[in-house]
């Protein structure tokens, strides 16, 4: 395992951009992860500076001898600058908590364990001692579990986990235990908001036992139509029950999206295909753009690709413009801070030049 | 940031939405949320660290709370776990366990864990045997995949510890 170096990798951590999985026009991503705590050590909220340095090192030498994580990276959070934790986080590979966000400093000793080969991997300290993960592109429920279950066993046959006969893995917060396991999709349903659909599906989610958040997961607000879906419980049902449960569930929100999709595109054909190329005119051409307003746009244009109204960019442009329109992600493409209005005017022309490259290979 | 609709209390739920064609984002206090049907998203985008101290306050009566002793371990109290909703450590869950079993029935509708039994890696014998049985889940689960190159490294992973069992 060697340090990764994020300056000369610009594209760490980015495969689940790559519109590549099943529904991947409806559904951007497919995450898995499980909570795991060491015997003989309290929970990172007690743990003290040296209990969570003997933690990295005791997994980090079980993870050296473990294929595929032993030919990935490392990278060691409190070793970062604050801007590093905030790509990190741009690309949902790290947790607030890991990347210290909102001004604060990561905990000491976390980690993020990454696999190259895989999409699989593991932050280390974070409000769980292990929190080992998985996320792919598209609608996969069942194989991104794979990958963090093969990693679960590898690990757990390495390191003792703290388990109880009754309420199963031990976690900081009660939440967690049992599996563990929180399985969740990046949504995008414009065509269930735009038809009044969508507070019904999530009433209806939520009766069913899953719960539904923001882009950023926890606490944060829905923007450009994008919802996270994931489990709401996690003890008293089989690892293999959750997963099939939200794969049905979804599996169901998706074929209703492509319903109202239809629906839209039937009652009002005109006034779609108008705010589809509307959205894509503003961000081919504005000059300004607040996050929420891309987001909001990218939706527009996201919708029209997959009723073929666009032709073009692909998703996986929107996708990557997703990411790197971020605040941390402009800093670092202009190597140094902006201001909150020059950041806007950054955005505008970030976009625009990634849709006028579009444009220029699909002419090729 | 104010209700959009009264004007009057802080903004808790906030919805993208469309109307007549315009797509917009609405802030709401949770009781102009909840006049409009839209409770279902209100409580939900609290993190769950608040909703389980509220659970955690709801679920442990202070006569429950009192003469609790601390964990002898890492020293958490009832009142800490109340405030926080986080537990200690691992022993925590023995020392708390009348109190956390009405917990985890409220928030999973359950105590019992129905998921993977986990063997840890007491001795060298039994670490080798759930190595064993963990390989061979995968090797199943490989060949019902029809992965059969990752089966074949598997297999090869088996009898490689099966032979260091027989030494």
């Amino acid at each position: 395992m060697r340090r990764l170096d994020l300056a000369s990798t610009p594209d760490f951590g980015l495969s689940w951009l790559d519109a590549t999985g099943p529904d991947s026009d409806i559904v951007l991503s497919t995450r898995v992860r499980i909570a795991r705590n060491l015997q003989g050590y309290p929970f990172s909220i007690r743990a003290k500076p040296a209990d969570r340095a003997a933690i990295l090192a005791t997994v980090r030498e079980a993870v050296d001898r473990m294929p595929p994580l032993a030919d990935g990276v490392i990278l060691e959070l409190d070793t970062l600058e604050a801007r590093g934790r905030q790509l990190l986080l741009e690309r949902h590979l790290v947790s607030r908590e890991l990347a210290g966000a909102g001004g604060a400093d990561s905990p000491s000793s976390a980690a993020l364990v990454s696999s190259l080969a895989e999409p699989v991997g593991l932050m280390i300290n974070e409000e769980d001692h292990l929190r080992l993960q998985s996320l792919t592109s598209g609608f996969g429920p069942r194989k991104t579990w794979r990958l963090v279950d093969s990693l679960d066993e590898d690990l757990g046959s390495a390191l003792p986990f703290a388990f109880h006969h009754e309420f199963g893995h031990l976690t900081s917060c009660p939440t967690n235990c049992g599996t563990g396991l929180r399985a969740s999709v990046l949504i995008h349903l414009p065509g269930l908001v735009l038809t009044k659909e969508i507070n019904k599906v999530l009433q209806g989610i939520t009766q069913v036992g899953l719960t539904f958040r923001g882009l950023y997961g926890e606490g944060s607000e829905v923007i450009g139509n994008l919802f996270q879906v994931s489990n709401q419980t996690t003890l008293g049902k089989s690892e293999e029950d959750l997963i099939d449960h939200l794969h049905k569930i979804v599996g169901q929100v998706v074929e209703y999206e492509r319903q109202a999709r239809s629906v839209l595109l039937r009652d009002a054909p005109n006034v779609i295909e108008d705010k589809v190329w509307r959205a894509y005119g503003l961000l081919r051409h504005a000059r300004s753009l607040g996050f929420d307003e891309m987001m909001n746009l990218l939706s527009g244009v996201r919708l029209g690709l997959s009723l073929k109204l666009l032709l073009g960019p692909s998703v996986f442009v929107l996708n990557r413009i997703m990411i790197f329109a971020q605040n941390a992600h402009l800093e670092e493409a202009s190597a140094g801070t902006l201001a909150v209005g020059e950041r806007d005017f950054q955005r505008a022309s970030h976009v625009r030049a990634a849709l006028a490259e579009a444009e220029r290979a699909a002419d090729r | 940031m104010l209700c959009d609709n009264c004007g009057k209390n802080e903004a808790e739920v906030h919805l993208t939405q469309i109307v007549d064609n315009e797509m917009t984002t609405v802030h709401l206090c949770p009781s102009c949320a909840a006049e409009k049907g839209l409770d279902a998203g209100g409580g939900k985008n609290l993190p769950l660290t608040d909703f389980l101290a509220q659970m955690g306050q709801a679920a442990i009566a202070d006569e429950e709370a009192t003469g609790v002793e601390p964990c002898s371990y890492c020293h958490t109290t009832v009142d800490d776990f109340r405030r926080t909703g986080r537990l200690g450590c691992p022993h925590c869950y023995s020392v708390f366990e009348s109190q956390l079993r009405a917990i985890l029935r409220r928030i999973h509708g359950s105590t019992y864990h129905l998921g993977k039994v986990y063997v840890p890696p007491a001795s060298e014998a039994a670490e080798r045997s759930a190595r064993l049985s963990g390989l061979r889940r995968k090797l199943q689960r490989a060949v019902e995949a029809e992965d059969f190159e990752r089966a074949a490294v598997i297999r090869d992973q088996i009898r490689e510890l099966e032979t260091t069992a027989d030494r």
